[in-house]
């Protein structure tokens, strides 16, 4: 019946959504941020420790949609070990990744961590849904930025 | 037809009078379950409300030419037929708003900063969408009003035993709550409610946003004090709803809003309000949204409340057993007086994972909180699926979402 859907729900999507990685808090976490869409009550926690100028460990807590949850776990696995503005630029890209479902500055330096956030890209044909995939990502430049309070409404 | 015996609603002749309901999504035939959030029109009254604009449209209560007097005698008709809809006596009772939200404002605002004294309570139930509760917070905070929340039990009724308690000190000046519930169906005990708070000494307010939609409603048998509605839900136009409200209470509320038309006089020093309903109808009114309500009024009474009533009960009953067989399924809220208004969760799918699925085969249902997030903190579930019903929905439009649902839950286990 809902065959078609497989694009937005790929396995892996599915995979994340049910089994989110770094589904947990750091004792002692260098930077947080909590992420808010106060329209559908999808909520997260994000954790961030930090090793000199690299992102050593990301983690998060929330509850939210399938695709929100698998964004964040996503986004968890593919920002360690990256410097701040590494992740800041994978944002942007995933950002309009999601909103347009192509990615034109996905090759070159990062391309194997934006191939597998590609994933997600099945979303930008579900206009209310692209908040849910950006979410996690609004929090961590909420996060980097030494802020605490992100909202992708 | 004569006048006896009212024939049971016929559904598919019904739904030709909706022209939306032909629309397809996604290149499947709509089924259109989120008549709780808006409804749709029946052709009656997109017509009176084109041909009120093409025909007998200008402002109301201004000018002494022609099309001004018509324009005001429609407009005065539709608070005639709303007056007799809601089994009201006289129709100066009958305020027109632009929305329900904005009706129990005027009544927060004007009854409750210019009648309740600091001191006093008013309470709410847990269960009331956020347009009888935020409004009722900001009286709060503002006029040292005590809010005061009545339970709902794990039934989703009413905690009736709840409501007599924080009635019982006697402080509670109004008692606002649902007539039937936006998330859980449930439809409450007025006339008891009523009963209760007038014994303690409170008025009562009933938003009725859900109900008229479902049930004949008679706001003297019920024995309220204030009563709102809006139009949109009723297969009218956006942009109108109604309060309404005992004369006596009416007389001695300060204005809401000023400016035209709710005036007596206006002097440099100040100025004397307009007799009930002018007092509260600054500036220009919702003229071509009042046609366009009183046509679907005259459309509802037409098919009769009766026969509505009846068609959704039956849609109801057939839904809870339908429903209720679908492993993994949580239909929230058991009450026994309920209306057609589902919530539910299927086992860990997210709802607006499990929305965007139903949306892919047609089926229109809303997810989220809708605006009541403390009932979804009292029921525990951060979000749910709501299916809720109109006049035109089919015993086969459920059967479809019960095996949308049956697919759904394969899908994401």
């Amino acid at each position: 019946m809902f065959d078609d859907l497989r694009d937005l729900y790929q396995e892996v999507i599915l995979d994340h959504g049910r089994k989110p990685r770094n589904f947990r808090r750091l004792d002692e976490p260098d930077l947080t941020a909590r992420g808010d869409n106060p329209m559908c009550g999808d909520r997260m926690e994000l954790f961030l420790g930090m090793e000199g100028d690299r992102i050593a460990d990301a983690a998060f807590q929330g509850k939210g949609c399938a695709i929100s949850m698998a964004s964040a776990s996503l986004m968890t696995e593919t920002v360690r070990g990256k410097t701040p503005e590494e992740a800041r630029d994978m944002a942007a890209r995933f950002r309009e990744m999601a909103m347009t479902g192509a990615c034109p500055d996905c090759g070159g330096a990062l391309e194997d961590e934006m191939d597998r956030l590609q994933a997600l890209s099945g979303v930008h044909e579900f206009p209310s849904r692209v908040k849910c995939a950006t979410l996690a990502w609004h929090t961590l430049n909420t996060a980097l930025s030494g802020g605490k309070e992100a909202s992708s409404e | 037809m004569d006048g006896s015996v009212r024939p049971g609603l016929d559904v598919q002749r019904v739904r030709q009078d909706f022209p939306i309901l032909s629309t397809k999504v996604h290149g499947k035939p709509l089924v259109f379950l989120d008549s709780g959030a808006s409804a749709q029109k029946p052709r009656a009254v997109l017509d009176a409300m084109l041909r009120m604009m093409e025909t007998s449209y200008a402002n109301v209560h201004r000018g002494a030419y022609h099309l001004s007097e018509v324009s005001t005698a429609a407009y005065e008709a539709a608070r005639e037929a709303v007056a007799r809809f809601l089994g009201a006596g006289d129709a100066r009772e009958v305020i027109f708003t632009a929305s329900s939200t904005m009706a129990i404002n005027l009544v927060a605002h004007s009854y409750g900063r210019g009648v309740l004294r600091p001191g006093q309570a008013v309470v709410v139930s847990e269960m009331e969408h956020h347009a009888n509760f935020v409004p009722w917070q900001m009286l709060s905070q503002a006029h040292g009003i005590e809010l005061r929340i009545a339970n709902v039990l794990d039934s989703g009724e009413l905690d009736m035993a709840d409501l007599e308690a924080k009635l019982a000190d006697g402080k509670v000046g109004l008692v606002a709550v649902t007539h039937m519930s936006n998330v859980l169906g449930t439809v409450t005990p007025v006339a008891r409610i009523a009963a209760l708070a007038h014994a303690h000494g409170a008025k009562v307010l009933f938003d009725g946003s859900q109900a008229v939609v479902h049930r004949r409603v008679d706001v003297r048998a019920m024995d309220a004090d204030f009563y709102v509605f809006t139009g949109h839900k009723l297969y009218g136009p956006t942009g109108i709803g109604v309060l309404w409200g005992r004369m006596e209470l009416l007389d001695a509320m300060p204005p809401f809003l000023g400016g035209g038309d709710m005036i007596a006089e206006v002097t440099r020093d100040g100025f004397k309000p307009a007799p009930v309903p002018a007092k509260f109808e600054a500036g220009t009114p919702p003229i071509v949204e009042a046609v366009g309500l009183h046509a679907a009024i005259d459309y509802v009474s037409g098919i009769g409340m009766e026969a509505i009533e009846a068609h959704e009960r039956s849609l109801v009953d057939h839904a809870m057993a339908k429903l209720s067989v679908i492993e993994d399924l949580t239909v929230i809220g058991r009450a026994q007086d309920r209306g057609g208004v589902f919530s539910f969760a299927l086992g860990n799918a997210h709802a607006h994972d499990l929305s965007t699925l139903l949306d892919r085969v047609g089926i229109a249902v809303r997810a989220g909180r809708h605006c009541a997030e403390p009932l979804h903190v009292r029921i525990g579930h951060d979000s749910t699926c709501r299916a809720s019903f109109g006049m035109y929905t089919t015993h086969e439009e459920v059967d479809f979402l019960a095996e949308a649902l049956n697919s759904a839950r394969r899908f994401f286990t």
